[in-house]
């Protein structure tokens, strides 16, 4: 549907949805840019910070470490997040259902969670530790990039996971059978068929897993210990420069954004040009196994499952133990939850009001959103699409400083409100309902809209009587993951909370670093489970039409 | 008979394509119009800009005395069935053929009985509580044309509506369309790129190729005399055969290879080559005529298919009905081919239009 030259509804949609855009996305991000090339001794336009950072071995060598963690990550998960997809989609895996779900369930909880849990098990005074201690065994310390590197492994290997049983699912059975036919063996038809077919799905996966580590604070700020990554310096760099100005930590925002957009670029043009995916007619089929070979299959499987639950359990058993201030004494109590409930209400009050408001603006940001995209393929469309995945590559902390770098000052003053922590939420959790909103418009056949015109519904009426009640499912399926990672978003927050203005997330981090944590693993139950009943609020709306990733 | 209809110069572009080129169109009322063509022919194009879905970018479209340009997709009162049919998958049967009324403001009484009596005309009534996803391809067919003519358009337009639909099907709804368009008496304008389709419901066809309306007939007149060799290859089973035109004093003769020679009534002064298109049925096995042997005979129940290949080198189709003949001729035979100069067309070789 062309549309007309006259500013018609959807002409004011685009203004609007272009302006906010610019408002919360482009003018911080211009900002941020404009800073990181601001020398504080000139006051003048240079090169400065970026020398400044390729010279100095303690800056550009985070940059370095960022790769190694993250790449290793990658690689590591993808060693084990396709063997999984594997035997998950090919075999009978006992409780094949329940372990896909506890497998997204590691996925949505926040990493930094993770890290807290592997701390209280493997850490210093950590329950394992003290455990091979008591028996003369010195465990090698998990605090450093070791400690990282297991985090983001074990939290992210879902994505490698998920991508790859999608696109395995999706080849049809007769490509197989066809190789068979063709006299292949079936190590032979698993390397120089299904492998092929589905690696720009393990690349996409991967790509995601190395950008979600590359921009991750809270995990190498709490296990990393002496081992600063990037988003770590431009914390510190920006926390040190306070009451100053963000020069430095702008360049340092910059230069991680760059490396991740790199990576998503690059995998875009060499990935998108091979899609193999097709929508497969006859599924290929899952082979049943029996007795103890069964339990071989599925032995691997619920290991990984295991540990990557793991954390999530640690908080749940830690936040019912008895502490003081000296820590756990031993026994169970409700105490945590006492004290967070006469400290720490307000951060729960805003964790809850300011991720609700922000999924109202979402839901209707997303809807006419996705709607642009999908359904007027012009500039603007392009524009907001490109826009769109713009968040995927600005890490929480980047964000969080190029919207205070923007409105630190009159009349843009928005410094520690409620309205910079909404707006971050919105913006960098806006991607996933769009995606999902999308994503299922697109297999809305048009002519649906156009019968109601037809009979008489004008544009407006029809998008809100029938387009939008009719893409609901997909866009609320992609509500409730921009909800569960509002809900755990920390890494924005941490730069940008003020008094009145804390979270849950936040607070789990200062209580941590306070050690406090009773209390910590408290707030973290409240979130977990959180998380979990909105994640199977989720697969039930999406009926498994919306994949979480 | 008036004209209800009316398209003046119609223009679409797509970029520097011109997906519709400079069309004029006529259909009048109660008519059952056809654009056809194959795909890209811009016939959809053209149906689009009628609804109002595609901006006419140049000339005009009048319903009647009023002109259409400007006005509304939602407020020109047409009505339209989709090629997937475009049924609201939310709602039941009643319910989508009520919406169209209930965005009229039609009182609730009026929509009972008026959903009632256009699921009776396509014969659906007992479904009408079901949800779209427990019909079948057909019902959904049935129920798309009710609620578009539910609404009592002024015009009813179908963009391919029968191409998803099986053969057997196809022929089927193709009836019950036809039929409901004649009780109706609406003005009916029907896109299809299936020319059997086209030849068996419409009164007029209008051809369509590249953007351009290459002929408009009835379908006796399309396909008996088009107007160039595109449409004679596209409507039906043509043979091509290159030939030279001659002139004696009171008429025309065209020869094929030099053997074979008749005379035929062109009324041009044209002299040189030509091309004659004949259907398979317009040729005929004589004593005399163009010399070929029979390649392979296909029987086929009413008549036999035969693959000739004549002196000339040229492989053409000849049917001939069994009723008329007893014996299928053998693959091998000798036979002598004639033609009718009433039933034949012959083109110009340079332009392709047609010139008897």
């Amino acid at each position: 549907m062309k549309s007309p030259i006259k500013p018609d509804f959807w002409f004011w949609v685009k203004i609007l949805l272009v302006a906010i855009l610019a408002l919360f996305l482009i003018y911080p991000f211009s900002s941020l840019l404009y800073r990181s090339f601001f020398s504080a001794k000139t006051g003048q336009l240079s090169l400065a910070n970026y020398i400044r950072f390729f010279e100095k071995p303690y800056y550009y060598r985070t940059l370095f470490r960022s790769l190694f963690v993250s790449g290793t990550a990658m690689a590591a998960t993808v060693l084990i997040g396709v063997p999984m997809a594997y035997l998950m989609t090919r075999y009978n895996v006992m409780g094949k259902k329940y372990i896909h779900i506890l497998i997204i369930m590691s996925l949505m909880s926040p990493p930094f969670i993770g890290a807290y849990s592997w701390i209280m098990l493997l850490g210093r005074a950590g329950a394992v530790t003290r455990f091979f201690a008591g028996i003369g065994i010195t465990l090698p310390t998990i605090y450093g990039k070791l400690g990282i590197i297991l985090v983001f492994t074990f939290k992210l290997f879902p994505y490698v996971y998920l991508y790859t049983s999608g696109a395995m699912l999706s080849i049809d059975r007769s490509l197989e059978e066809a190789a068979e036919n063709l006299g292949s063996n079936k190590l032979r038809r698993l390397l120089t068929i299904s492998l092929p077919v589905v690696m720009p799905s393990i690349a996409a996966g991967a790509v995601m897993v190395f950008m979600t580590s590359l921009a991750d604070f809270g995990t190498p700020m709490l296990i990393g210990e002496g081992y600063p990554v990037l988003p770590v310096l431009v914390y510190n760099e920006y926390m040190s420069e306070m009451g100053g100005n963000a020069n430095l930590a702008s360049t340092l925002s910059v230069i991680v954004v760059t490396c991740s957009m790199s990576v998503l670029l690059l995998q875009k043009y060499f990935v998108s040009r091979k899609n193999y995916v097709m929508t497969a007619m006859r599924p290929p089929l899952e082979e049943k196994v029996h007795g103890l070979k069964r339990f071989f299959v599925t032995l691997p499987v619920l290991l990984v499952t295991g540990i990557g639950i793991i954390p999530q359990i640690v908080v749940v058993v830690t936040s019912f133990m008895k502490t003081d201030f000296t820590g756990f004494i031993g026994g169970f109590s409700l105490n945590s939850y006492e004290i967070i409930a006469n400290r720490l209400g307000t951060n729960i009050r805003n964790t809850y009001v300011f991720s609700t408001i922000a999924i109202l603006i979402i839901v209707f940001l997303g809807i006419l959103i996705s709607y642009i995209i999908v359904r007027h393929r012009g500039k603007t469309g392009a524009i907001l699409d490109i826009l769109i995945m713009f968040p995927y590559v600005i890490p929480g902390a980047v964000l969080g400083i190029s919207l205070i770098v923007a409105f630190n000052k009159p009349p843009l003053l928005l410094t520690g409100t409620a309205a910079i922590m909404i707006a971050a939420f919105v913006v960098r959790k806006l991607p996933y309902t769009v995606r999902s909103g999308s994503a299922f418009l697109q297999q809305m056949d048009p002519s649906i809209e156009e019968a109601s015109i037809n009979l008489g519904v004008s544009p407006m009426k029809t998008f809100f009587r029938l387009t939008a009640r009719l893409m609901a499912p997909g866009v609320m399926s992609g509500a409730v993951l921009s909800w569960i990672t509002c809900i755990n978003e920390l890494s924005s927050s941490v730069m940008l909370y003020g008094g009145k203005t804390s979270t849950i997330a936040v607070a789990i981090y200062t209580e941590i670093v306070r050690n406090s944590y009773g209390t910590a693993a408290a707030l973290a139950s409240i979130l977990t489970i959180t998380t979990a009943i909105s994640l199977l609020t989720f697969l039930k709306i999406s009926k498994g039409k919306v994949s979480v990733i | 008979m008036s004209s209800s209809v009316i398209i003046k110069n119609a223009v679409k572009k797509y970029g520097k394509f011109k997906a519709v080129d400079h069309i004029d169109l006529s259909i009048h009322q109660g008519e059952f119009f056809t654009l056809l063509g194959p795909s890209g022919c811009g016939k959809t194009t053209l149906l689009r800009m009628i609804a109002g879905f595609n901006a006419i970018d140049e000339g005009e479209i009048y319903f009647g005395e009023v002109r259409i340009n400007n006005v509304d997709a939602h407020k020109r009162d047409i009505g339209m069935v989709f090629q997937n049919y475009a049924i609201f998958p939310h709602l039941t049967v009643e319910e989508n053929v009520a919406y169209g009324l209930k965005a009229k403001k039609v009182p609730r009484e009026q929509i009972r009985t008026r959903v009632k009596e256009a699921l009776e005309q396509v014969q659906i009534g007992q479904l009408r509580t079901r949800k779209p996803s427990e019909l079948s391809g057909g019902q959904q067919q049935r129920v798309a044309l009710a609620r578009a003519f539910v609404i009592e358009p002024k015009i009813l337009l179908m963009d391919e509506p029968l191409s998803n639909l099986d053969a057997k099907l196809r022929v089927q709804m193709r009836t019950v369309i036809k039929k409901l368009q004649r009780r109706l008496g609406i003005t009916t304008i029907y896109v299809t790129h299936d020319q059997e389709e086209a030849l068996a419901i419409s009164d007029r066809i209008a051809v369509m190729k590249d953007g351009k309306i290459m002929q408009i007939g009835s379908p006796e007149e399309v396909y008996k005399k088009p107007q160039n060799t595109f449409i004679a290859g596209f409507i039906g089973v043509s043979n091509f055969m290159e030939c030279n035109i001659t002139k004696t004093d009171k008429h025309h003769d065209i020869s094929i290879g030099g053997e074979y020679s008749i005379p035929v009534p062109i009324s041009e002064d044209y002299i040189g080559k030509g091309i004659i298109s004949a259907r398979p049925e317009q040729m005929s096995f004589g004593k005399e005529g163009i010399p070929g042997r029979i390649m392979l005979s296909t029987f086929l129940g009413d008549f036999v298919e035969y693959e000739v290949l004549l002196s000339t080198g040229q492989t053409v189709q000849i049917n001939e009905y069994t009723k008329d003949e007893s014996l299928v001729k053998q693959d091998g035979t000798l036979v002598c081919i004639t033609l009718d100069a009433d039933r034949i067309c012959v083109y110009d070789f340079e332009k392709e239009e047609v010139i008897l």
